[in-house]
């Protein structure tokens, strides 16, 4: 079998030719295409768009690397790209890195890479540079990923977190949890087979037309690590405000919410790769729900809470049940309990 | 979602909430009535649909002792790191066994610090895993009540059938009747009623617990963990307290049946023997509260197989899970609550699992601001 050796990682004959046949060929670009140790992106191309740079960087480590509904690759383009997006930067350019594990088939590289240059193209993102290592056995499970991306925001959008005023909503775009509950149940180890697939989806276009009907939005955050329980908590203590949602507000699929019924986990705290929090005037909420409910990803959208005055720097939820209870920020994992 | 809904509806909730909000009233108790939730899954129903703030004040929750990681003593925690750190062993434990602290740490730190754990969800994974990995000696951290104690004996049986000779438990499984009967016999109790376990009844029955009524004349319902079993439970405690009654009754026969689960008995007494004693966090040595292996399993057990230190560890001077189990104490009112021991840097037992009532009170309960 094809694999990736320690030499491809040797800076020699072997590392150009893997570096040359999988990413170079995958992601095809003009400004790659020279193989400068650096891309060179006019100035004048971006002070077009907006008057700020946006730079944010990630790294990726999901077990396993392929999984119903993406892959390592999907997510590390999504996510670096949504990471721009809710700060309202148009998202422009990615460099990528990848330390791969000895051993690891050159055929899944060739899909992982595969994978990043689709993402890219249909999100309208280049990958213009990149590093390759190869580390030992053992030095790192099979592939890790990082991605940089650079965007610029449009003049006059701030969002922030300590914008969220009371009255305000509390919106997401879907359906929750599918991305944590889709790994979970891909690793395998819990032998349930549930038929959840990864939210994972890049969110500018999304964020496009939010921001375009509602143009007062206060505040975005893509719900990744931690779930919407943890940007919900967040924002209550940059704003120095409470957030009260509602149980019954909050949408889950069906399997999912059975998923975490069974293992005892808080859907409200799964991560999500195309889910976001958006925080709206209350006057500019139905004009935003509509938006993003007209948009492929934003179907399910709609409002699970507000902002209030009291209760600050705490997220109360009003449960199903009639009575009330805080959601905190989780202590580590989420570990399922025993009985 | 069908079977969840059904029993989280608001409205019957409403309704029960003004039924027990009468029975008060006609009840006309002295002092708030205390009723103790024994188990751990109830104590995280409680807080997790916020049903105390729903109750009239004269009726309290006493969160009590039936969480089986947050009773796992100091010096049991440091014995399975001990073997988990042994070079040939896979110490496979439930996940919310990792962050119960030891008297040097607890397993999510000795497995940074190199020692193999796996999380696992049931006994039968990691007989698995002894299977898949025959040069390695798997070793599963066996705890609970009689609600996990048939699937641990289980899969000694399975184990011993198939002949696996690198599997073992270390075995913690305890059992709660002799807790509660400590509990009733603490001189300074203030405990009105109950509402018993509902999964270690569907193992049991409800026969174990007739001696509550009989004998201490408490009402005790055995109760669903739905929040709305938790409040209809509640509810038939006060309507026995009303009427002047002591009764074992059991709102989750949906579940449980009076004499419980014959082929899960047989399998436990098969396997198990009761010890002399076993010592509870926070609530220190009980009676005939833990099994361990019969000799006929020994191969299996853990503790015959590896020399463990066996020391006991005090609980830290400055705790007060003992007082909060027996209802002395609220949570918020242990001197160390919210500063010293957090989920965290749980100190006490009750801080650790999320079943634990300081840990569900810090998480779940609203704050005043």
């Amino acid at each position: 079998m094809n694999i990736v050796t320690l030499s491809h990682g040797g800076g020699g004959k072997a590392m150009k030719d893997l570096i040359d046949q999988v990413f170079v060929t995958a992601f095809d670009n003009a400004l790659l295409a020279p193989l400068h140790d650096q891309a060179r992106i006019p100035l004048a191309l971006l002070a077009q768009l907006g008057d700020r740079l946006a730079i944010t960087t990630d790294s990726f480590v999901v077990d396993p690397l392929e999984f119903p509904g993406g892959d390592i690759g999907t997510l590390a383009v999504c996510g670096t790209i949504n990471d721009l997006a809710v700060g309202g930067a148009i998202p422009l350019y990615l460099a990528c890195a990848v330390i791969i594990e000895e051993g690891l088939p050159i055929d899944l590289l060739h899909r992982m890479a595969g994978s990043m240059a689709a993402t890219a193209h249909a999100a309208g993102v280049q990958i213009v540079t990149g590093d390759t290592k190869v580390v030992p056995r053992g030095a790192c499970d099979k592939l890790f990923v990082t991605t940089t991306g650079i965007g610029v925001i449009r003049a006059g959008v701030d969002l922030a977190a300590y914008h969220a005023r009371p009255g305000d909503a509390v919106l997401v775009n879907g359906v929750l949890g599918d991305h944590g509950a889709a790994i979970l149940a891909a690793r395998g180890d819990l032998s349930l087979d549930a038929p959840i697939v990864s939210d994972c989806a890049a969110l500018h276009g999304l964020v496009d037309v939010l921001l375009a009907a509602a143009p007062a939005t206060r505040f975005l955050r893509d719900a990744t690590r931690g779930g919407v329980a943890t940007v919900l908590n967040e924002i209550a203590i940059a704003a120095d405000c409470g957030i009260e949602i509602e149980e019954s507000a909050v949408p889950l699929r069906e399997a999912v919410q059975g998923f975490c019924e069974i293992l005892g986990l808080d859907p409200l705290y799964l991560p999500n790769e195309g889910r976001l929090v958006a925080i709206v005037p209350q006057a500019q909420t139905e004009r935003a729900l509509a938006a993003m409910r007209a948009h492929p990803l934003g179907a399910g959208a709609c409002r699970i809470g507000g902002v209030t005055e009291r209760r600050r720097g705490q997220v109360v939820m009003h449960t199903v049940f009639g009575g009330q209870r805080i959601v905190d920020m989780l202590v580590g994992d989420q570990l399922p309990r025993i009985c | 979602m069908k079977y969840v809904d059904e029993f989280r509806d608001r409205d019957k909730a409403a309704t029960l909430r003004r039924e027990i909000a009468a029975l008060v009233q006609e009840i006309r108790p002295a002092r708030p009535i205390q009723v103790m939730e024994v188990c751990g899954g109830h104590t995280h129903a409680i807080f997790r649909y916020g049903i105390q703030d729903m109750l009239p004040e004269e009726v309290e929750f006493v969160h009590g002792p039936g969480c089986p990681v947050c009773v796992l003593p100091m010096g049991r925690i440091d014995d399975c790191i001990a073997i988990a750190r042994r070079p040939e062993v896979i110490l496979a434990t439930f996940g919310d066994a990792m962050r119960v602290p030891g008297s040097h740490g607890s397993l999510l730190q000795a497995k940074a610090d190199g020692a193999d754990i796996r999380m696992v969800y049931s006994p039968s994974d990691a007989l698995a895993l002894a299977r898949t990995h025959p040069d390695r000696s798997v070793v599963f951290f066996g705890l609970g009540f009689e609600t996990t104690m048939p699937s641990t004996a289980l899969t000694v049986l399975e184990a011993e059938r198939d002949a696996i000779g690198n599997f073992s438990v270390f075995c913690n499984h305890i059992t709660i009747v002799p807790t509660i009967r400590a509990i009733l016999d603490s001189p300074d109790l203030r405990i009105d009623g109950f509402l018993g376990p509902g999964h270690v009844s569907m193992v049991i029955g409800t026969e174990p617990y007739d001696f509550v009524a009989r004998q201490y004349r408490k009402p005790l319902v055995v109760s669903g963990f739905e929040p709305l079993d938790v409040l209809q439970s509640l509810w038939m405690v006060l309507r026995q307290i009303a009427d002047g009654r002591a009764e074992v009754e059991n709102q989750y026969a949906r579940v449980v049946t009076t004499g419980g689960n014959a082929a899960a008995q047989r399998a436990i007494a098969a396997v198990y023997e009761l010890r002399e004693f076993f010592e509870w966090r926070g609530l220190g040595s009980i009676d005939l509260s833990g099994v361990r292996f019969r000799d006929a399993y020994a191969d299996f057990d853990a503790e015959r197989r590896y020399a463990v230190p066996a020391l006991r560890v005090a609980d830290p001077l400055s705790c007060q899970c003992g007082e909060v189990l027996t209802g002395l104490l609220r949570p918020h009112e242990c001197r160390m609550f919210g500063t010293s021991c957090t989920p965290a840097t749980p100190v006490g037992a009750l801080m650790v699992s999320s079943e634990g009532a300081c840990a569900a009170q810090y998480r779940y309960a609203v704050r005043a601001a």
